[in-house]
């Protein structure tokens, strides 16, 4: 696969979920959107002018907002329960697990401006810890798209999975990442570009800056793996074992606590398939952000071009010492 | 739906006890004090208020009940059985390894909506299927059983609010106030009281009934909605642990198991009722 040298802008992911839920739901009258006076911040407002009588507000109370999702999927309509991920995955969880889950009812729970989207809002606002908290919830599968073309396709696999289903989404413009035309499956991890030097495993808004640490390295001859996991759950155990055994390491990137995120889901399969590869965690460390904008904080923690491209070369050179 | 007599529902009233109890010794675990506060208001419900049955139980027209003070599902499993959901010999598994007959209510049985039991669930649940109902046109009314303790659960209040809101007078929640709770009376450990006077301030209409008064119960679970655009809710004052007389307002009963001596007293006052209400019946 060619490394594109220049990535085209895209635009928010937010703005392309709203604008498929807006054609979704001219097919569709049993369509909801429940939001938790989150229309603003979810893009949704066009959809509210357009179809005010498939948006059901809450107001501020996210665990009613769960609830009243899961009633209105048990009579068959269509759910996107729309959230600030913070709030939503955690605040909620017990009617996530009960209500939704444990239910087993199709609410589509949609976490809005994840990871540090909100930057210095502070770390009241980000979600670094709902990957963690969601995949220890049975009967829910976990999605986090990585740019426009992942988001049409993870709204639209969604709404027909008919199951309980966690959507995370930024607030950023995303480059396209994909050739036009390109497939996308629920549980199959893409590879984005080959290489058999280093793998970058990354999920959402994390995938585009390990895209573009490829394209560095690639200048120097090091040919790197760009995995976008975006389905965190099922995980793509297979995508993530030949990384491993195709290429010499795996770094993981993740705008999410390192804990409880991809990195050890990964780690995890590897340990148990049994295979010992130089694997590193790039994330949000155990502690409360810096303060900044989802950029600042991207670049203190590494989750840049530059911070990555640096960590490809210090795992690889580390390799060599051995 | 064939019509009870009074007397038939409180015969009823008292079997389903029996049962339930039969159920909990044999489990060597339950909830009885609140089953035994709540069973009159599920045979009623189910009885004589409710339109569903095991043949209508897909059908999206169905009346819903959630019950949300989940804890209590050995009374929602002897009405279930005895409704024909399934058969009552299911319930000697109760918590048995693999049986699906769990200490709280789920999907597994039929007849169950939602799985239930952690507090403060039922009334948003319920809100959710009772505005589905109103944006397709359909006539079914959804009940869901709260407990008294349990509305120190926040999300109740959420719920509250956005079911006056949107004007869901399909929703009738009943309070089982049976005013006890595990570490004792609910007055003391977080008064939630005035209850009526908070629910009113969140747009609800609010009545009164004996949950023990199967006539009382009848009369106001079928008149509900009260007030076009308004959800209800149905205080039911109950006695926790109502009909076995030691554990009548006794708070070691909210999930204490008799003992044997205990078990066949409370069976002996139990058949002395029913003897009573058949002898009055003749």
């Amino acid at each position: 696969m060619e490394i594109t040298d220049k990535l085209t802008t895209g635009r928010p992911n937010l703005e392309v979920y709203s604008e498929t839920l807006s054609a979704m739901a001219a097919e569709n009258s049993d369509l909801l959107v429940v939001t938790s006076d989150s229309r603003g911040s979810g893009k949704l407002v066009p959809f509210a002018q357009k179809y005010p009588e498939q948006i059901v507000e809450t107001g501020i109370a996210e665990q009613n907002l769960v609830g009243i999702s899961a009633g209105l999927a048990s009579c068959g309509k269509t759910v996107f329960a729309t959230s600030p991920a913070c709030f939503l995955a955690t605040r909620s969880l017990e009617q996530i697990k009960n209500d939704v889950a444990y239910s087993d009812y199709p609410v589509n729970l949609v976490g809005i401006s994840a990871g540090v989207s909100y930057g210095a809002l502070g770390s009241t606002h980000h979600s670094i810890h709902d990957i963690a908290a969601l995949r220890a919830v049975n009967n829910i599968i976990i999605v986090a798209p990585a740019d426009n073309h992942e988001t049409r396709m993870a709204v639209r696999a969604a709404a027909a999975s008919n199951k309980p289903f966690y959507l995370r989404f930024g607030k950023k413009p995303m480059p396209d990442l994909y050739d036009e035309g390109a497939g996308f499956d629920i549980g199959k991890a893409a590879v984005l570009t080959d290489g058999d030097d280093i793998a970058f495993i990354a999920f959402g808004e994390a995938v585009a800056p390990a895209y573009e640490a490829a394209q560095l390295l690639y200048r120097e001859g090091v040919g790197a793996r760009v995995i976008s996991m975006h389905t965190l759950k099922p995980l793509d155990n297979e995508a993530v074992i030949r990384a491993a055994l195709e290429c010499k390491a795996v770094i993981t990137v993740e705008e999410h606590s390192i804990f409880g995120g991809l990195g050890e889901a990964s780690a995890a399969v590897l340990m148990e398939e049994g295979v010992a590869v130089p694997f590193r965690r790039v994330g949000i460390p155990d502690e409360y952000t810096v303060t900044g904008s989802q950029s600042d904080i991207f670049r203190h923690y590494g989750i840049t071009a530059g911070g990555l491209y640096e960590s490809a070369l210090r795992i690889l050179k580390s390799q060599l010492k051995d | 739906m064939a019509s009870c007599s009074d007397k038939e529902l409180e015969i009823k009233s008292a079997v389903l006890r029996l049962a339930l109890l039969k159920y909990i010794k044999n489990a060597n675990a339950g909830h009885t004090g609140g089953d035994l506060s709540c069973i009159d208001i599920l045979n009623v419900l189910y009885n004589d208020v409710l339109n569903v049955s095991p043949e209508n139980f897909n059908d999206p027209g169905r009346d819903r009940y959630i019950q949300s003070k989940g804890h209590a599902v050995e009374a929602l499993y002897v009405v279930l059985a005895s409704k024909g959901f399934f058969p009552e010999s299911d319930l000697e598994t109760i918590g048995r390894y693999r049986s699906h007959y769990v200490g709280h209510p789920t999907r597994h049985v039929n007849g169950i909506e939602f799985n239930t039991g952690a507090l403060g669930h039922g009334l948003s649940i319920s809100a959710g299927i009772a505005l589905a109902g109103k944006m397709d046109n359909m006539n079914y009314r959804v009940f869901t059983l709260l407990g008294d303790g349990e509305l120190a659960e926040g999300s109740n209040w959420e719920a509250a609010m956005f079911a006056s809101h949107k004007r869901l007078d399909n929703l009738v929640a009943i309070l089982d106030h049976n005013t006890l709770q595990i570490t004792g009376r609910t007055a003391e450990v977080c008064n939630p009281c005035p209850i009526d006077e908070k629910f009113r301030a969140f747009g609800w209409v609010v009545t009164h009934v004996d949950g023990h008064d199967i006539k009382d119960l009848r009369s106001v679970l079928r008149s509900v909605p009260f007030v076009t655009g308004k959800p209800t809710l149905i205080i039911a004052d109950t006695i926790k642990g109502k009909g076995v007389s030691f554990m009548e307002n006794v708070v070691k009963w909210h999930h204490g198991v008799p003992d044997d001596g205990q078990y066949k007293a409370a069976v002996r006052e139990l058949e002395l009722r029913i003897k009573e209400l058949d002898d009055k019946t003749a």
